[in-house]
């Protein structure tokens, strides 16, 4: 088993050296560069020169690419243009904010898409089960913009409980972080939720058609424990999978909602810095965002793989 | 009344997805008395398995008991509530499934397997239903008693799996047993084995069984009574002698007919010098990736002769078929088709050499295209090997499905449309348009019903006295291979152990595996099953399993004769005998094995 | 072991044994009235795309025009009409260049498999391994808004799920018997996978399509919402959703009414691919205790 795990580990972190690849290669084929972009409008082919030889830009993009990875690696995530602070300084200040954001979503729809799926999977065709599929239809269909703006216009427009926007001070007490924070994680939740459930029920109903589940049942056992000590040991595995396949959801969407609501956060500065044609700040951002799910989806298939007993105990 | 089930005019009905209900067993009754093994046999479609699972009143998902009387113990199970009725399963009554692999979960340990129905009945506690399971273990004669509790499905061997599925049955104590095909999935050598142990635990503790199957002969092992099934109806039913030596309906006759057809052995082979062997195979390796499945293989098939190569699953004898059809490429050895070398790989080879040597495969389902229609599947060879366009395509698409024995109009079906049998005759005639000069044919009847199985033998026989197309015939069923072949190759772990014309392959002096495999296949009579099970050689077979690539002779683990120092270390070379045979073992030839 | 009661199928087309439900009638009524209105569009909308018709910006429904006015005092009704056709014609435009990629990339690898195999499937997980808006940031960031610039990036983040899809069909399909009687036939690559595999795939693929033709509209309208889609003045849903935000706090429901309407869109396409795809909601062995 450690062997797999090693090897799953490798493609992880050669995903990772591919990833960064392709995120320097976007940014390299730009028309005009850095040096351009910094002396503006009034550059002249003398200052370009001198500029471009103080920055290094007229060595091969090879050398210029190993450059970068080295900085990122010891922690130096490059000088933004806009700003010219240190692109670790900006990240460092707006990360929390998105990471905040992420955790609570999560916290809220992995545990509600598990157990909504599981329950939904044992009363398949049922009335309820019925019912959380066509919701969770519409959830999945509607753009995520959609949802915010319309919690937006509920609960904060009208019904004002909530706030529209989700600046918070360090100094606020846990209600104002609630009525700042609810709609954008609730958000955020539900986009996220909707599909997990989805693909929960579907993998749960599928290892409810494996033989043995036929079996057990013909031991004369109940559903509650049908379900609860043969089907979800095998669903473990199945599970993760789609844990992990929903964080890219998750990303997707702290984007739009970071958008929506105005969190000052991170996806919102790599927004800002595509606007900006900031490229260190949208290469760091870039990598910091890849580099997370990658680390998060082999996360999922390492503890995939020790939850496979086939592959835990070899023959 | 002492009869544990009786069960009054049972009527079943399924529905495949979004269709409507259709009559699957359509008024069958039938009674188990204390104690007695009552056998229910019949083709696929007899309903078998449904009437077994409805004596727990169960049916399958898409499948509704409609009607009649079910009374178990005294009861009507039917009037019961769902509730009460799921209360019996696995108390009262328990079921052993055709594949153990699927149905232990391959998250959970064996034990806690085997002792959950008892312990959630309430039966005891578990420290005493644990003691009670390896005492059942050790009466199924299972290595290592103490110890496989601890084990996952993964870790245990197939025959060992189905006799621990037997001990998760009989672990609540049941009245009554159901054995739903329980060795159909296993091979010829572990069945008597796994078939012993059944049968002795069922006696010791007099439960009742109910066992269903399509195999006459195993039946004549177990059971006391028989009842035959066709199309979810009652055929006949009677006391196992009966059934066997004097069955009264057609039927009956027929299936037993089919399933020991009368073997047809050959004393040799005229070896005609003028014609080239149609197939020439010389010290064959091959495998798949680091795997080495063939070792040193070397077959002859003459032309218009039968070929008949025989050995359980995992010999390679798929493997060889593929790599004389050019799918597996050799890695050693050369082939050669009708006296011309063949390149190991399909690709490399020109369509002259194609069109000779074409392959049937088992699962006639999965081989035909389901998006073409039968016309355009066997117009396809005829346009690729013969050029053939047009009307006089479908003309001679005609003339082939006629010789399949299929009518002419079958070419503007899809294969959803066919049964089985009719597939086969398909894939049959798809290989005929090439008129290749040898058909493979990889366990062509293997997945068929007996009867319909019997009918495609018939027309291979038929097709090679009119069209002279000679055939390698892979099987596991010794029977049939017995009743075809001219010659017969006898495969084990990837080598030849054994091979000549049948009549010398099936009669003495015998190879030490081929002796086994012939003493494994149940025989149609009563008492053959204790006479060969307990012998030294059945008990030395399973104690080994079958290693491929091992040094020295592949056998050497399993044997009886085994000669230390030399069959463990030195490959036996394959020695000539008289009459055409040819063996490989260190033993002389008067040492082989006779009886 | 197979023969006597098998059910045969009349007729092997991909649609057999499908009946039309009501939520299907409905999903598909509303996708053919978006499509009505895309084809006729220009002859039924009152005013033109960028018109301004009234001094009164955000005006309500009713006044104005017949759903309000917009932030510059364009028509909404109009404008929703022309959006239309944007939207539709670039989901279909992104959604057929993901195809056009995904389906040979994919196809190829499953038959050829080896180090072609390995090296597409790196690469493509090295896509995937970006979130989908992520990347768009990143690429259009990079090559400015331009319309090209939009699809051809759209359609290559769609492509990833393609390529799995298919590929995963090429492998399952590659290695079936009637496949491996073709080959030992002595059949080409090329007629394997135009009369033996794609075939077969047919019925995933187009539930794909209709899937990743959803997901098409609504990351098209997310980008717009970022500023990173169709740009001003045109008549996009998801760029109208976007310019007229400000005026939800004015009771104004122009931002509202775009987005309801992809939202009428994209549910009625995952309707119909639900109902396309389902062919065997059976019982399972849970329900059958219950009996």
């Amino acid at each position: 088993m450690y062997r797999i795990i090693l090897t799953r580990l490798a493609q992880g972190l050669l995903t990772l050296l591919l990833a960064s690849m392709i995120i320097f290669g976007a940014t390299e084929i730009l028309p005009g560069d850095v040096a351009e972009a910094i002396l503006g409008q009034s550059r002249t082919e003398e200052a370009l020169a001198t500029l471009r030889e103080e920055m290094g830009l007229n060595r091969p993009a090879i050398v210029r690419y190993f450059d970068w990875l080295g900085g990122m690696v010891q922690g130096d995530l490059g000088t933004s243009l806009a700003t010219k602070r240190p692109v670790a300084d900006m990240i460092e200040s707006r990360m929390w904010n998105t990471l905040r954001l992420a955790l609570l979503a999560a916290a809220i729809s992995v545990p509600l898409s598990l157990a909504l799926g599981l329950w939904s999977a044992m009363r398949a065709g049922g009335k309820v089960d019925k019912t959380l599929a066509m919701t969770t239809l519409a959830l999945i269909a509607v753009p995520e913009f959609f949802i915010g703006l319309i919690l937006m216009k509920v609960f904060a427009v009208e019904l004002k409980w909530l706030s529209a926007s989700a600046n918070t001070r360090p100094y606020f007490d846990f209600w104002q972080n609630f009525r700042a924070l609810a709609l954008p994680v609730a958000t955020l939740s539900f986009a996220v939720l909707a599909h997990m459930m989805r693909m929960t029920r579907s993998s749960v109903i599928n290892i409810f058609t494996s033989p043995y589940m036929e079996m057990a049942a013909l031991k004369g056992l109940p559903k509650r424990r049908l379900v609860v000590r043969h089907a979800l040991p095998n669903a473990l595995s199945p599970i993760l999978t789609v844990i992990a396949l929903n964080l890219s959801y998750m990303v997707s969407g702290v984007i739009i909602v970071e958008t929506v609501f105005g969190v000052p956060g991170l996806t919102r500065l790599l927004v800002d810095g595509v606007t900006l044609r900031d490229i260190p700040l949208i290469q760091a951002c870039a990598m910091i965002f890849g580099a997370v799910y990658i680390l998060l989806n082999l996360l999922a298939d390492v503890l995939s793989i020790m939850a496979n007993p086939r592959l835990r105990y070899p023959k | 009344m002492s009869d544990i089930l009786t069960i009054k005019n049972l009527r079943v009905e399924g529905r495949p997805p979004g269709g409507a209900y259709v009559p699957i067993v359509k008024g069958v009754s039938l009674n188990v008395a204390k104690g007695e093994v009552l056998a229910l046999i019949g083709e696929s479609g007899s309903g078998k398995s449904t009437i077994s699972l409805a004596s727990m009143g169960f049916a399958r998902p898409g499948c509704r008991i409609a009607g009649g009387e079910i009374w178990l113990n005294g009861r009507d199970i039917m009037k019961l509530s769902p509730h009460e009725r799921h209360a019996l399963r696995g108390d009262e009554v328990s079921y052993v499934a055709q594949s153990a692999a699927a149905s232990f979960n391959p998250a959970l340990r064996i034990g806690k397997q085997v002792i959950e129905a008892p312990l959630w009945h309430g039966a005891g506690d578990a420290a005493t239903l644990t003691a009670a399971a390896v005492d059942l273990y050790r009466k199924l004669d299972l290595p290592n008693p103490d110890t496989v509790d601890e084990k996952f499905p993964h870790q245990v061997s197939g025959g060992q799996l189905q006799r621990l599925m037997a001990a998760m049955a009989m672990s609540c104590g049941p009245d009554l047993l159901i054995l739903d095909e329980p060795t159909t999935a296993l091979d010829v050598t572990t069945q008597i084995e796994v078939l012993k142990a059944f049968k002795d635990l069922i006696r010791d503790q007099g439960t009742a069984a109910i066992y269903v199957t399509h195999d006459l002969a195993v039946v004549a092992q177990v059971a006391d009574r028989i009842l035959v099934l066709k199309n979810g109806e009652m055929v006949e039913k009677g006391p196992t002698a009966q059934i066997l030596h004097d069955p009264q309906h057609e039927y009956t006759r027929t299936l037993m007919d089919a399933v020991r057809p009368a073997p047809h052995l050959v004393d040799h082979v005229d070896a005609s010098a003028a014609q080239a062997p149609v197939i020439s195979a010389r010290n064959i390796t091959a495998g798949y990736g680091a795997l080495t499945i063939l070792s040193d293989v070397s077959v002859d098939v003459p032309a218009a002769s039968v070929v008949g190569v025989i050995g359980e699953s995992g010999c390679g004898k798929s493997t060889l078929a593929r790599v004389v059809a050019g799918l597996t490429p050799l890695r050693e050895g050369e082939l050669m088709l009708d006296g011309k070398v063949a390149a190991p790989s399909v690709k490399d080879r020109p369509r002259d050499t194609l069109k000779d040597c074409q392959i049937v495969f088992q699962m006639a389902d999965t081989a035909l295209n389901p998006r073409q229609r039968i016309g355009d599947i066997l117009g396809r060879p005829l346009e690729f090997y013969q050029g053939l366009k047009g009307r006089a395509r479908a003309d001679k698409v005609g003339d082939l499905l006629e010789q399949v024995d299929l009518p002419r109009s079958f070419a503007s079906r899809f294969p959803g449309e066919l049964s089985g049998g009719q597939k086969q005759r398909i894939n049959l005639a798809r290989a005929l348009a090439a008129d290749p000069k040898v058909i493979l044919c990889d366990e062509v009847t293997s997945a068929l019903d007996t009867v319909v199985a019997a009918g495609v033998i018939e027309l291979l026989k038929s097709l090679k006295d009119k069209l002279g197309v000679a055939y390698m015939f892979i099987s596991h069923d010794l029977s049939t291979v017995a009743s075809f072949a001219d010659e017969v190759v006898v495969l084990y772990a990837g080598r030849v152990v054994e091979k000549g014309p049948s009549k010398g392959v099936f009669s003495p002096p015998f190879h030490p595996y081929t002796r086994l495999l012939l003493s494994s296949v149940p025989e149609m009579r009563q008492g053959w099953l204790e006479g060969v099970a307990d012998t030294g050689e059945a008990k030395a077979a399973s104690a080994g399993s079958v290693i491929i690539g091992a040094k020295g002779c592949p056998f050497a683990n399993r044997c009886t004769h085994v000669i230390a120092g030399t069959c463990d270390s030195i490959t036996p070379p394959l020695r000539d005998l008289p009459g055409g045979l040819s063996v490989a073992c260190h033993l002389d030839a008067d040492a082989l094995p006779r009886t | 072991m197979s023969d006597a009661t098998e059910l045969p199928t009349p007729r092997a087309s991909i649609f057999a044994g499908l009946r039309l439900t009501w939520t299907a009638a409905i999903a598909g009524s509303v996708l053919l009235f978006w499509l009505i209105l895309a084809l006729f569009g220009p002859w039924i909308a009152p005013h033109g795309e960028a018109e301004i018709i009234s001094g009164t910006t955000f005006a309500p429904i009713g006044e104005g025009g017949l759903l309000g006015t917009d932030k510059l005092g364009r028509d909404v009704f109009s404008r929703l009409i022309y959006g239309v056709r944007t939207t539709l014609l670039l989901a279909l435009i992104t959604t057929v260049i993901s195809f056009a990629f995904g389906v040979t990339l994919g196809f190829a690898a499953a038959i050829l498999k080896g180090w072609f195999d390995i090296v597409v499937s790196r690469i493509v997980e090295a896509f995937m391994a970006f979130p989908s808006t992520l990347l768009a940031l990143v690429v259009i960031g990079a090559f400015g808004t331009s319309i090209t610039v939009l699809v051809l990036t759209v359609g290559l983040v769609l492509s990833t799920s393609v390529f799995r899809v298919s590929r995963a069909l090429g492998y399952d399909i590659g290695v079936m018997d009637f496949v491996e009687a073709a080959r030992a036939r002595g059949e080409g690559t090329w007629w394997i996978l135009t009369r033996e595999i794609l075939p077969n795939s047919m019925a995933p693929l187009i539930a794909e399509f209709g899937l990743r033709f959803t997901f098409s509209i609504l990351f098209l309208s997310g980008l717009s919402f970022l500023g990173l889609g169709v740009q001003e003045p045109a008549a996009d849903w998801g760029l109208m959703v976007q310019e007229n935000v400000g005026g939800l706090f004015l009771g104004s429901s122009a931002a509202l009414i775009p987005a309801a309407c992809i939202a009428s869109l994209t549910v009625s396409m995952n309707l119909l691919v639900d109902w396309f795809q389902q062919r065997q909601q059976g019982e399972t062995v849970l329900e059958k205790i219950d009996q």
